[in-house]
């Protein structure tokens, strides 16, 4: 027999006899899956950021096929297109909540900041919170070293090199909420998206009373409560000398802003006013 | 004051020892070996380690640059010293266009596929050396002959290495001079030929503490021990081939060997049993090279396995 | 007999400057800031009010729970704030502030002990170990070492633990620090007056005092001063750092393990410091509670480096002052030694017990070199006096893999910095491991809470 002949039969016989065993033990140990649940798992973003509440995409997709009603179940990553085509899938409305974004209670930049130490060390926010109070006399605000950035799965948060905090992105954020479980600090809130895109908070978590706030940053809210009394909506407190507004009740008019002494009011998603876009421009010119 | 407080976590000293320190000393280490490898070669071996040296750093630095777009890691010096590395696993008659190949592949596939240094799973000087070996075997196993062929590179003399003439059989082992296999007066690799060099290199690392004995000392313990065995002869074993300086300089690479003692020690044992199988039943006459990169592929399951025994622990949990 | 212990462990330069310094008794401020938390465990409860007149020595915050200690004021004067101050690291911390007027700080300058309850020697040797223990506790002692552990509890084992041996630890393996030196060059009798003391009460008969062989004159005068005690013996030991802590020392002294997770008491030894031995006497012989302790103010460019007794609440910045004020070139200021003390934010802050040095760096030696890549190089293994993997849970901390992490043993970490000191890459190992360190401490906790 030649050697081509002995090879064939022996490599012939290998693939046969391995085609039979994987066959087998693909029968023997099949596990029966609802055929649904991969149908959704497809349209599904496969990020594995477990902003739904489940530990994973697949997860999601199984309770998803096992739920009576879709009302708990949300892909943040996903958006409501999807929620849709999933409620099809199984048969079920998609949920009508409001849509959420994660926004920062800190607007303490490098101006607003006296910087009063140089942190030298591990590039991470839970290790430089745990060694110090952080580059500022701030013990509320943000502490700039990124743990949000890198916990972000969707590339939403990069941090401004001009300010020094993160600044999140309106189109990329999904309100899976990582920054908000990462971030020592707990100054990243999720909040209604609001209509348009639109919202309005404090970007201030400082709890200190208000002259020893204002030393520690410019931008400090200082608890003096003129917001809240200007709220025509009842939408703000203040406890613990930190102004708060409910994003349910508030409807968008601004007051607080423009009342705001320290300016730790500020707003997203609005169109710029003529006096913003010439401050803008001028600040172009500047620059160039 | 005149500066603001720099703050961070304890320790705030830091001992003198860096990556460029310890390249360097590896380096110097080295140099016993280069100089022996120019007096037996001469001018061959002074082109191939400046073509090899050279080729590393350019791929290095090219790749940071223009492909990875990050700053050059140049000063570590640990190009410079795979380039060198690489040099003493070639014949010195090769051509420069084979050691470029070579030092593009080491440094290209070998380092920076993986991501640079400290990420390498293989030894990337090995990793070129053995491509070489596959790809050009008739450049690669045609060893000038020592001493006589100084002002020679293209034309040199070429002979056998001692594992070669042994593997051929065409001499037993007693006929063969153990004083210049020990001085490096025969053929072979440029810079694996004079174990003397090379232990007088070894010496120093241990001397700066930038190594520890155990793999060198398990893996020529292991050799001899498995050659003793099998009856062979020791010194020719022991001398010959590129043993000395892959014990030595080669499998204690710290990134492709393993972390802790033990795992150590059963690294080198492994790569002295593999590579005395090779000599003695495999194809090639010489093993060290391959032994090494199979070690290196373990290195991580070693690590995973073999830890080093905890403070406080029992030496033995039965 | 070896003389050191043997897996791990760096050599720093010493840099001991003020070796040769006598301690340099520290003005009693007029001011001091007391807080209540200064050791590890509760924090004290505060037990006086805006406005009252306390004297030197009096309880100013109470103990609240086994794991705490007493807090005592170190002058006379009157509680004129009760509110936040912010501490050495910027976090804000409850405080007493106690201003003295003329009349109590010469009162306080005239009387050394502080109290007139001095007990003779006759008296002492009739306290029961119970007695000390309670002394002890009221007196509010914590380990002088760095830690600040309550002393009390040290003393008070778990039941069916028992102590056959008492070590002092009069190592001192900090690069820079020698307040332990000077007090036991200064004063050895009172300090083998309290180790006694301590014997009695741990129950033991026997005690071994470490040092190491950089203080060759301390070493002799404890032989000395101990020669023909046969219950006291002094163990000389190599230099290496971190001998002084506690599971290195008892395994270099007595070549004991104390099993991994366990208290030392398991491998039948309790630790304490010289200068807990000290404060023992103190508080024992003279009714004098925890209210001062010797601190090294030391770094290359010092004006008058040296070791002071100084009054436990006084400013810091006001310490600072007293050696010279801070140098020009000061990048770095910290509390502690280089090797495990913590880097300041700034110097207005009031001192604490477990304060053993201030350490100014100068700034060309306050940064930490570039971060490279590991190289493997297995330098952070081979210092790990713990037998950890460092390079491996600096990993899994990072990427927040605690179920390994955990399984690694990162609890065993006893944050010497042997790691960070070593990698010649200069990587942030200690940072992450001390971080992956709390998170599976609590992890572990909240498991344990929940069963």
């Amino acid at each position: 027999m030649s050697p081509v002949i002995i090879a064939i039969i022996v490599l012939g016989t290998t693939g046969i006899a391995g085609a039979v065993i994987l066959y087998a033990v693909a029968k023997k140990f099949y596990v029966n899956e609802d055929p649904r649940i991969a149908l959704i798992e497809e349209l599904l973003p496969g990020a594995n950021c477990g902003g739904c509440g489940r530990s994973g995409c697949h997860d999601f997709a199984c309770a998803c096929a096992a739920a009576s009603s879709l009302d708990n179940l949300v892909c943040p990553g996903a958006g409501t297109e999807v929620m849709t085509k999933i409620g099809d899938i199984v048969g079920l409305a998609p949920s009508t909540a409001k849509a959420k974004i994660a926004v920062l209670h800190c607007n303490g930049s490098c101006a607003n900041r006296p910087v009063t130490s140089t942190y030298d060390g591990a590039k991470s926010c839970a290790i430089l919170g745990n060694l110090y109070i952080g580059a500022s006399d701030c013990a509320y605000g943000c502490l700039g070293q990124g743990d949000c950035v890198a916990s972000c799965r969707w590339n939403a948060i990069h941090m401004d090199p001009l300010t020094g905090l993160p600044v999140i992105d309106s189109e990329l954020c999904t309100g899976c909420g990582a920054c908000t479980a990462v971030c020592p600090r707990h100054i990243i809130e999720l909040r209604d998206k609001g209509p348009k895109g639109r919202r309005v908070w404090v970007a201030c978590a400082n709890k200190e009373r208000g002259a020893l706030a204002l030393k520690e940053c410019k931008a400090a809210c200082i608890g003096c409560s003129k917001c809240r009394k200007i709220c025509p909506h009842d939408a703000i407190t203040v406890e613990n000398n930190l102004s708060y507004i409910d994003s349910s009740k508030c409807k968008l008019c601004r007051k607080c802003e423009a009342v705001c002494p320290t300016g730790s009011i500020i707003d997203s998603g609005f169109p710029l006013t003529l006096k913003e876009m010439e401050a803008l421009a001028a600040t172009r010119h500047q620059q160039k | 004051m005149a500066q603001l407080l720099t703050v961070s976590a304890s320790p705030h000293i830091h001992t003198k020892r860096t990556v460029a320190g310890c390249m360097r000393h590896v380096t110097i280490a080295l140099l016993p070996a280069a100089a022996c490898a120019l007096y037996f070669f001469g001018i061959g071996a002074l082109i191939v380690i400046a073509t090899s040296i050279a080729a590393c750093a350019a791929t290095e630095y090219i790749i940071n640059r223009w492909m990875l777009r990050r700053p050059s890691t140049l000063a570590d010096g640990s190009a410079i010293l795979t380039g060198l590395l690489l040099a003493f696993n070639l014949p010195s008659n090769l051509p420069v266009w084979a050691v470029i190949i070579g030092s593009v592949v080491a440094i290209g596939i070998g380092k920076m596929a993986f991501g640079g240094l400290g990420c390498n799973i293989w030894n990337p000087a090995l990793v070129g050396r053995v491509f070489l070996l596959i790809s050009f075997p008739v450049q690669m196993t045609s060893w000038p002959l020592p001493l006589v062929n100084r002002s020679e590179y293209f034309d040199a003399v070429t002979g056998a290495t001692t594992l070669g003439i042994l593997k051929l059989g065409e001499a037993d082992s007693a006929s063969i001079d153990i004083l210049a296999s020990a001085t490096g007066a025969i053929g072979g690799s440029l810079g694996e030929v004079s174990a003397i060099a090379l232990l007088i290199g070894f010496i120093y690392l241990l001397c700066m503490k930038v190594i520890t004995w155990h793999i060198p000392v398990s893996i020529l313990g292991t050799v001899a021990l498995f050659t003793l065995c099998i009856g062979g002869n020791l010194a020719v074993e022991l001398l010959s081939g590129g043993l000395m300086l892959g014990a030595c300089f080669m499998a204690t690479d710290y990134v492709t060997s393993p972390m802790s003692k033990k795992g150590m020690l059963i690294f080198g044992v492994m790569i002295g049993l593999i590579t005395v199988i090779i000599r003695r039943w495999g194809a090639y006459p010489e093993g060290v090279s391959f032994a090494i990169l199979l070690m290196n592929g373990f290195v991580p399951l070693i690590d995973r396995y073999i830890k080093p025994r905890k403070f406080g622990e029992r030496r033995s949990k039965s | 007999m070896s003389h050191t212990f043997h897996k791990g462990g760096v050599h720093p330069p010493e840099n001991k400057i003020t070796a040769s310094c006598h301690i340099i008794e520290v003005e009693l401020p007029r001011e001091v800031v007391v807080t209540f938390s200064q050791h590890i465990g509760a924090m004290a409860v505060c037990c006086r009010s805006k406005g009252e007149h306390v004297k030197r020595g009096d309880l100013i915050a109470k103990a609240s729970g086994f794991v705490s200690a007493n807090v005592h004021t170190p002058i006379s004067g009157t509680v004129t704030r009760l509110d936040k101050w912010k501490t050495a690291f910027g976090y804000a911390a409850d405080t007493v502030t106690i201003v003295a007027d003329d009349e109590d700080h010469a009162g306080d300058m005239a009387s050394i002990a502080g109290r007139e309850t001095l007990r003779t020697a006759k008296e002492v040797a009739s306290l029961s170990d119970k007695d000390i223990v309670e002394i002890i506790d009221n007196a509010g002692i914590v380990g002088l070492g760095g830690a600040a552990f309550p002393t009390k509890v040290k003393l008070s084992p778990p039941s069916g633990m028992n102590a056959d041996m008492l070590l002092i630890n009069g190592v001192e393996c900090e690069p820079y620090l020698t307040n332990d030196h000077a007090l036991m060059l200064a004063a050895p009798q009172k300090i083998l007056d309290g180790i006694k003391l301590l014997m009695k009460a741990a129950g033991t008969d026997r005690a071994v005092i470490g040092i190491e062989r950089n203080k060759d004159d301390a070493i002799k005068l404890f032989e000395k001063l101990t020669t023909g005690d046969p219950s006291i013996s002094v163990a000389a030991l190599d230099v290496k750092y971190p001998q002084g802590s506690e599971k290195q020392l008892i395994k270099a002294v007595t070549g004991r393990e104390v099993p991994s997770g366990a208290l030392p008491i398991a491998a039948g030894v309790i630790v304490h410091n010289v200068a807990t031995a000290y404060a023992v006497y103190e508080a024992v012989y003279l009714g004098k509670p925890l209210i001062e302790r010797i601190i090294t103010v030391t770094g290359p460019s010092v004006k008058r480096p040296g070791n002071y007794n100084v009054p436990i609440g006084m400013n810091i910045a006001d310490l600072v002052d007293i050696a010279g004020g801070v140098p020009a070139d000061t990048g770095k200021i910290i509390l502690g030694g280089p090797m495990m003390g913590r880097a300041v934010v700034s110097l207005d802050a009031p001192t604490i017990k477990g304060v053993s040095g201030i350490l100014m760096l100068p700034y060309d030696k306050s940064h930490r070199d570039a971060v490279q890549p590991c190289i493997r190089c297995a330098a952070c293994v081979d210092a790990c006096p713990m037998g950890l993997e460092p390079y491996r849970l600096a990993t899994l901390s990072r990427h927040k893999m605690w179920d390994e992490a955990e399984d690694d043993k990162i609890i065993n970490c006893i944050e010497c910095g042997c790691c960070s000191y070593s990698c010649p890459s200069s990587r942030p190992i200690l940072d992450y491991i001390r971080l992956g360190k709390t998170t599976v401490g609590s992890i572990i906790r909240d498991r344990q809470s929940k069963k």
